[in-house]
């Protein structure tokens, strides 16, 4: 028998990473008699993206030192991102977020300072930290905030409002121990569910596989959610790939920017200046992007590419020509803050970074909106900066506001962090802030829709939960017909799904297995592939257990935001990031026709998607 | 596998299971506890870290790490400090200690111990402290 907990609350933070840390701080500061619940997947002092730690804070502006000024800071992000990006989502996070800095500076996160006590800088917007304690530095503030924790418990969908199909109401998914099912019934609820890893085929093996430059676990559950309950979705094509230390996935941002350590082909050339010309061809546009300093990174790593691709690699990050004894602290620290594996790597490769250059590679893609990407859910903007007002619900998908910031089109869900779409370049900083920004117009929403009588669809509430458990009752039915192993007719296990799922993204949706490299036909194999997967999980996903049903669920999530990712690969007829992908039937970026957002909405009743593009509004 | 428990100095207290964000630290049968799934394992270190025991080790990703390298971690809340020693397959070692934190664990005052914001303010767009540390907040460029 399935036990069943009620848990009321007024906010509901889905997710304790940096986005939903944030949220908790704020909704509490603004709201001081709310019930504030926060549910996590794994426990909120070492979860999402930060659980680990981190070397550097990557988005401080220095804004009361003059060292930036806000125009600056959202130009260099549009540049990076070839020219579409939300400005008014970008300029709103980018005034707050020095203030949370200041915040985690008082809470006790060791930040490097000079001697006039200024951060010290890693490059023009990163400063470095000690960082290996961030996250539950962050969680003690988090978990002073709420009312309740829920650790351990995994959200599968968002419920609907009984009366209303456009309003949410809460959330429902189950304890990964001891598989109780929690129906949270909420007033506002905030999806800071983190960004999505393991979608596409990881350059690891084997035992190695969850070495992944973005953790395991950070699922595209945001996405899984957000998809399935019918929100407008934004740049779910921009998928991305980062250049990392190959096989240990260490940073390589302070080595470049404060070590100013060089990357060069086998033969000690500059990839870059040798494409440069070449690349002013296809992908200068009208903003000419190959012109602009910083290079954007998509450009850089695409320049790596066609150097591979003609057989000049290794690329080398030339580690030996700026490492010395004195400065060597710096670089390991760099990897034993946020990715130990590259310590260990070197340790057992034999490895002195001050004799020798190491490899860099571009890794498998990644999806997600926090880093230098920006896939996630369709948000109307700040209050003070109204683009484009929504007159109705229906427009929202094509508006830049409709009243709350930071709100989804779906009346009371707002959206933080990897969910956030078109608004990148957040990282840590900007995901905590973009939580406070949510959890504050979360406040609001509360206040003025206090006449409201939300509660969640009764019969959603049944089906799914028993929905939730069929992996598992499936695999009691049927677990006396295998013979061995985990080989059944009609038994599908999340490994199994999942190794399907990241070998069709990875050989037709422009994985590295293929050059990150797809056209139109190679994507319409994938959709169809996708749809198989689809139908397989829903007549034959099995579970042994609540640690295997979590997977079964993450893989869920997964699936849905690979179909979004396939589908606006797909809408996008030009190739606006050659490093990110290339549609090698519309090779060329396009800004006459294609500098828009694309948009799309998934009907869960028919399974169909429905694409549009928004134009993007320059705020100069 | 990857990382990896000893488990005559396991003593089943359960601080890895509780802590891993991967959810594959598990209790055996006979209460001590195993990496259910290595190959979702990030190498966060953050079961080593909180073992009191020194009871789990990490013995890198075979599949791509020579054998013979070690690391070994000690985090210390009452130093504030985390102490690292990695030792080459060659036999070379390095030790390394950053600071982890600058103030006493425990001592974040809670948004609800601040002043409560003027009513008002929840119609613009400050957040917490920004009002106090008269941060600026340039309002619209249209």
């Amino acid at each position: 028998m399935t036990k069943v907990s009620y848990v009321d609350s007024d906010i509901l933070i889905i997710g304790g990473g940096m986005a939903g840390t944030g949220a908790a701080w704020e909704a509490r500061y603004w709201g001081r008699n709310l019930k504030i619940v926060l549910v996590e997947k794994a426990n909120i002092d070492r979860s999402g993206a930060v659980a680990m730690g981190l070397s550097a804070i990557n988005t401080y502006l220095g804004l009361k030192y003059n060292e930036n000024t806000i125009e600056d800071y959202v130009n260099y992000v549009k540049t990076d991102l070839m020219g579409v990006v939300r400005e008014d989502l970008v300029y709103d996070y980018s005034r707050h977020v020095d203030s949370t800095v200041y915040l985690f500076d008082e809470w006790g996160l060791p930040i490097f300072k000079d001697e006039n006590g200024r951060y010290v800088r890693e490059g023009r917007w990163q400063i470095m930290i000690h960082g290996e304690s961030y996250k539950p530095i962050v969680a003690e503030a988090a978990k002073k905030s709420v009312s309740e924790i829920y650790n351990r418990v995994m959200i599968t969908h968002l419920l609907k409002d009984s009366q209303n199909p456009n309003r949410v109401a809460g959330a429902i998914g189950f304890n990964v121990r001891d598989g109780r099912v929690y129906v949270f019934r909420s007033k506002a609820v905030i999806v800071s569910a983190g960004g999505g890893s393991q979608i596409y085929r990881p350059r690891s093996t084997s035992e190695g596989k969850g070495r992944t430059w973005y953790p395991h676990w950070s699922s595209g559950s945001s996405y899984g959610m957000l998809i399935e309950a019918g929100a407008v979705m934004t740049m779910m094509e921009a998928r991305f790939s980062v250049p990392r230390y190959k096989d240990g996935y260490g940073p390589v941002g302070a080595w470049q920017l404060m070590l100013k350590a060089k990357q060069t082909n086998a033969y000690g050339q500059d990839p870059f200046s040798l494409h440069k010309e070449e690349l002013k061809k296809l992908y200068d546009g009208k903003f000419k992007y190959v012109d602009a300093f910083p290079t954007p990174t998509n450009l850089r790593v695409y320049s790596s590419l066609l150097e591979l691709k003609q057989g000049r690699g290794p690329i080398y990050l030339h580690t030996e020509q700026v490492l010395t004894e004195k400065n060597e602290e710096l670089g390991w620290e760099d990897f034993l803050d946020m990715t130990i594996t590259q310590a260990i790597l070197w340790a057992g490769q034999n490895i002195d970074p001050i004799k020798t250059p190491s490899e860099v590679l571009p890794s498998e893609p990644y999806v997600m909106g926090s880093h230098a990407t920006e896939c996630g859910a369709w948000a109307s903007g700040p209050e003070d900066m109204v683009i484009k007002e929504a007159k109705s619900v229906d427009e929202r998908g094509t508006s830049y506001n409709w009243g709350y910031n930071r709100m989804s089109t779906l009346d009371g869900l707002f959206l933080a962090g990897d969910a956030c779409g078109a608004s990148p370049h957040k990282f840590s900083s900007g995901s905590f802030t973009e939580g406070r920004i949510a959890a504050k117009s979360a406040v609001r929403y509360i206040k003025e829709h206090s006449d409201e009588n939300v509660s969640p669809d009764s019969s959603q509430v049944e089906q799914l939960t028993v929905r939730i458990f069929e992996p598992i009752e499936r695999h009691n039915r049927n677990k006396r017909m295998i013979t061995g192993g985990k080989v059944s007719s009609n038994m599908m296990w999340y490994e199994q799904g999942m190794a399907r799922l990241q070998k069709l993204m990875d050989e037709y949706a422009g994985g590295w297995g293929s050059w990150y490299t797809t056209n139109e036909h190679m994507l319409l194999r994938a959709q169809e592939l996708l749809t198989y997967l689809k139908e397989d999980f829903l007549n034959y996903a099995v579970a042994e257990d609540y640690h295997q049903l979590l997977r079964t669920w993450e893989l869920w999530h997964r699936i849905l935001t690979a179909e979004a990712v396939v589908n606006h690969m797909l809408f996008r007829k030009e190739t606006r990031w050659p490093g990110y992908y290339v549609r090698s039937d519309f090779p060329a970026l396009d800004d006459d026709n294609w500098r828009v957002f694309v948009n799309s909405k998934y009907d869960a009743k028919t399974g169909a998607w429905k694409l549009w593009s928004v134009p993007v509004v320059d705020l100069r | 596998m990857p990382t990896f428990v000893y488990t005559s100095r396991c003593v089943g207290c359960g601080d890895c299971v509780d802590i891993c964000p991967s959810d594959i630290m598990h209790f055996t049968k006979d209460r001590k506890t195993v990496n259910v799934e290595p190959d979702a394992c990030w190498e966060c270190m953050n079961c080593v870290k909180v073992c009191a025991r020194f009871a789990i080790d990490v013995r890198s990703y075979a599949d791509f790490v020579p054998m013979g390298h070690s690391i070994s971690v000690f985090r210390d809340e009452k130093s504030q400090k985390v102490y690292w020693r990695i030792k080459y397959r060659n036999g070379k070692v390095k030790e390394f200690a950053f600071p982890i934190r600058t103030t006493p664990w425990g001592s974040i005052k809670p948004p609800q111990e601040l002043p409560e914001p003027d009513p008002q303010d929840l119609y613009t767009p400050l957040l917490s402290s920004e009002k106090e540390n008269t941060i600026k907040i340039e309002v619209s460029r249209k």
